[in-house]
């Protein structure tokens, strides 16, 4: 490990996507990320890589479909509003199984909404967004350290399954400064990409990247590949973060940067005799299912607390399957929710 | 036995599913012969468009990518900067082109992305059944013009070329027509052109050709050709716009 | 020391996201926890400026603050603001040189300095940050000031190394304050 160095989230993104090898960034500027390309519009020269500031969102997540098609490692990075807009080309990049990296720093909406931390597109992020029986790795980060070593893993599931992967961080993730430390060699799996489009050289049958399968048997037995790739990667990559689980009274669900959020009240609780303990998803998707099941009879309630309307709730309820009564506490608009009114819903909670 | 003429090797033998009298057919197989006659199939990649061309992917024998509607040029460019080396080229129609793709086509061109695009321009939706185009001409019937194309509610035909051509990007810019023999070897000496352009590094090619679409215009296929010559020439004048003495 | 909530808040300008992550760095130097988040959005265009840092002995959670033991006021709107975010006992500093009024709370310690005009006198008005960062690291113990030093030499780009020496005798005039 190198030095430690305090930076900005947003920059951490793009210096651990060098890290990882791309050399291929296409973006477009909107608050509050734009600093991962101001840090590649810098950096890239310097690899000899492309920075490209394309004229919308729908293009750069164009680009990227046609460099991930080339067997580049390529990202781009957008907050909400500009992430529905690269909706198309996720899905078609979907279908066609090309890896790539999406960064998503969370603003508030609906709409063009406000630009403070929010986690209101947890949905958008698991359960599609674009159209079609897809799927994409999404990765919550919960702090500056942990931004960097997934971003860097974000490329290798990429690689290895072929598939979107996503980091999913707030506005506050974005902009804060933390202290890092890189390590000195990344781990970079090297994916066979014989598939790519990099002209025949005329020594093999051509190449074709294609989402479009107009017979529909042909198109049921790639959506079936496409799910026994999604499960494949359901029974590997699946992570969570458990800490003060065992014995709780209550369990809180919360990633990203709430999370650190329940870590304050875990200690403040203790002072009053009150367990609570946290599961804090790091694959929004694959979410891990299997973790609350485990502890689903341990507390006496479990509460979800996000910034948002209540999302990740359901997939907290999903999983616990009426084992166990399920809560919810959120704030939305870019308000967070705070130590005080998390510890006040608790004591309601157990009363 | 001498052969004198057959497939270029850049053509797949495939049939291909275009109507008869389309002339999108013949559009590619210049395409290939070209890129025969330049000798890069092998390292070259095409972009295919949403339309009708949408599974032209299938058709040739260089690597290939299929596009979401009227992003070509954005996954060109993503293509063309991994393998600055390659040879790439869009094919696109009018729909996918000067209507849901226009930001994508005018910035690609802009930034002189060295890329070629080959834009079918037929004045009408074809896929989809016959709809009115950017490219539609005025009193044009389609089934979402069934009155004729009015300006008053519709808008004006796009002259793609002549707007490109305003950007100093865009290193060649031609329109040319399938009309006839003798503009049909214009066509591929043009597209040829297009290609030696993005070759030598120079800048963005695009060739317009005025297509026909005998299907949707309800014409057979001579009459289309004839319409093209009498209603589409005086709309898009053909000839070129930029580049016209670059050497390559 | 177990953990330091700080706020810094004043116009754009008076270098506040510069004094907040000058002691974050100082604080990661010195093998402590630390996080800086700023106020970000149109905020960066004048008005006022904030930011947020936690210096800490152990692993931070939260980054954001919705109390602070301490606030650096730089101007009248960032008292008015931040006055009632200090937790009891908590400590404010105000530049008294730009703000017209005296803090209303009892039940915390203020210190009154006169940053802006001391930074004056020394003939930079950019300093007028490190004068009150001075009297806040001496109030607080959050960093020593050999490690301010330290990450003076991270923060500034190299050019502009040449302005430390002054800057430690502006932080020293605020410690001594």
């Amino acid at each position: 490990m190198g030095e430690k160095i305090l930076m900005k989230g947003n920059e951490v993104i793009a210096e651990a996507a060098l890290r990882a090898g791309c050399r291929h960034y296409f973006g477009y500027p909107i608050t509050p990320q734009t600093e991962v390309a101001h840090y590649f519009a810098k950096k890239m020269p310097e690899y000899g890589g492309t920075f490209i500031q394309a004229e919308s969102e729908i293009a750069a997540m164009n680009m990227v479909y046609g460099a991930a098609s080339a067997g580049a490692r390529v990202m781009t990075s957008s907050s909400s509003p500009g992430i529905s807009l690269k909706q198309e080309a996720i899905s078609y990049a979907a279908c066609a199984e090309l890896p790539a990296v999406i960064v998503n720093i969370v603003r508030a909406g609906p709409g063009l909404g406000g630009i403070l931390a929010s986690q209101c597109d947890y949905f958008q992020s698991t359960k599609g967004g674009g159209h079609g029986d897809y799927r994409m790795v999404v990765l919550a980060p919960s702090s500056v350290q942990e931004l960097y070593e997934l971003v860097v893993d974000a490329f290798n599931i990429a690689d290895r399954y072929r598939t979107l992967c996503m980091i999913m961080g707030d506005g506050m993730l974005g902009q804060m400064m933390e202290g890092v430390e890189f390590s000195d060699q990344e781990e970079i799996f090297k994916a066979d990409k014989g598939w790519a489009v990099t002209g025949t050289g005329m020594t093999r049958e051509n190449n074709m990247i294609t989402s479009i399968y107009i017979d529909p048997e042909i198109l049921e037995k790639h959506n079936l590949k496409l799910q026994a790739k999604y499960r494949e990667i359901t029974e590997n990559e699946t992570r969570v973060e458990t800490y003060n689980c065992d014995g709780a009274d209550i369990i809180v669900a919360a990633y990203g940067t709430v999370a650190r959020i329940i870590k304050n009240v875990i200690k403040t609780a203790e002072k009053e005799g009150i367990k609570v303990g946290l599961i804090r998803p790091i694959t929004l998707w694959p979410f891990p299912t299997a973790t609350f099941e485990k502890y689903a009879e341990v507390p006496k309630a479990f509460l979800s607390v996000e910034m948002s309307a209540g999302q990740m709730v359901e997939d907290v309820r999903l999983s616990l399957n009426g084992k166990s009564p399920v809560h919810f506490l959120g704030r939305m608009g870019g308000m967070i929710p705070t130590q005080k009114e998390i510890l006040e819903k608790i004591r309601e909670i157990l009363k | 036995m001498a052969i004198v003429f057959q497939r270029p090797h850049a053509l797949k033998e495939t049939q291909m599913h275009y109507c008869p009298g389309c002339t999108h057919g013949i559009i590619h197989r210049m395409v290939a012969e070209v890129i025969d006659e330049l000798g890069i199939e092998g390292t070259t990649i095409g972009v295919s468009p949403v339309g009708c061309a949408y599974n032209n992917y299938l058709y040739f024998n260089c690597d290939m990518v299929q596009a979401p509607h009227g992003r070509a040029p954005a996954v060109a460019t993503g293509i063309k900067r991994v393998h600055p080396d390659n040879t790439v080229f869009t094919y696109q129609g009018d729909g996918d082109l000067a209507a849901i793709g226009t930001a994508e086509i005018v910035h690609a061109a802009n930034r002189g992305e060295k890329i070629t695009t080959i834009f079918i321009n037929n004045a009408i939706y074809g896929m989809t059944s016959g709809q009115m185009a950017p490219t539609t001409l005025i009193g044009q019937v389609t089934t979402t013009s069934p009155f004729g194309r009015k300006p008053e509610i519709e808008g004006y035909p796009v002259n793609v070329c002549e707007m490109l051509a305003t950007l100093k990007g865009a290193a060649f810019v031609e329109r040319v027509s399938t009309h006839d023999i003798k503009n049909l070897n214009k066509t591929k000496r043009a597209i040829k052109k297009a290609f030696q352009v993005q070759m030598a590094g120079l800048g963005f090619s695009i060739v317009e050709v005025l297509s026909t679409c005998p299907t949707n215009w309800g014409m057979d296929p001579v009459k289309s050709l004839k319409w093209v010559e009498e209603k589409m020439i005086p709309q898009y004048p053909l000839g070129n716009f930029r580049g016209k003495d670059l050497e390559v | 020391m177990a953990q330091i909530d700080i706020i810094f808040s004043g116009f754009g300008g008076q270098g506040i996201q510069a004094a907040g992550k000058l002691i974050a760095y100082a604080g990661m130097l010195e093998n402590k926890h630390v996080s800086f988040l700023p106020s970000y959005g149109p905020e960066m265009r004048g008005g006022t400026s904030n930011c947020h840092v936690i210096v800490s002995d152990d692993p931070i959670g939260s980054p954001i603050l919705n109390s602070a033991t301490v606030v650096m006021a730089m101007n009248r709107p960032s008292l008015d603001k931040f006055e009632k975010y200090l937790e009891p006992g908590g400590i404010l500093l105000v530049d008294s040189s730009l703000v017209n009024r005296r803090p209303e709370r009892k039940d915390i310690r203020v210190f009154e300095i006169p940053a802006t005009q001391i930074a004056s006198d020394l003939g930079n008005l950019a300093f007028a940050n490190i004068v009150m960062l001075g009297k806040l690291i001496h109030e607080t113990g959050a960093v020593s000031a050999e490690y301010i030093e330290k990450g003076l030499k991270k923060v500034l780009p190299e050019r502009k190394h040449y302005l430390i020496p002054d800057e430690m005798k502006a932080l020293k005039i605020g410690m001594e304050y």
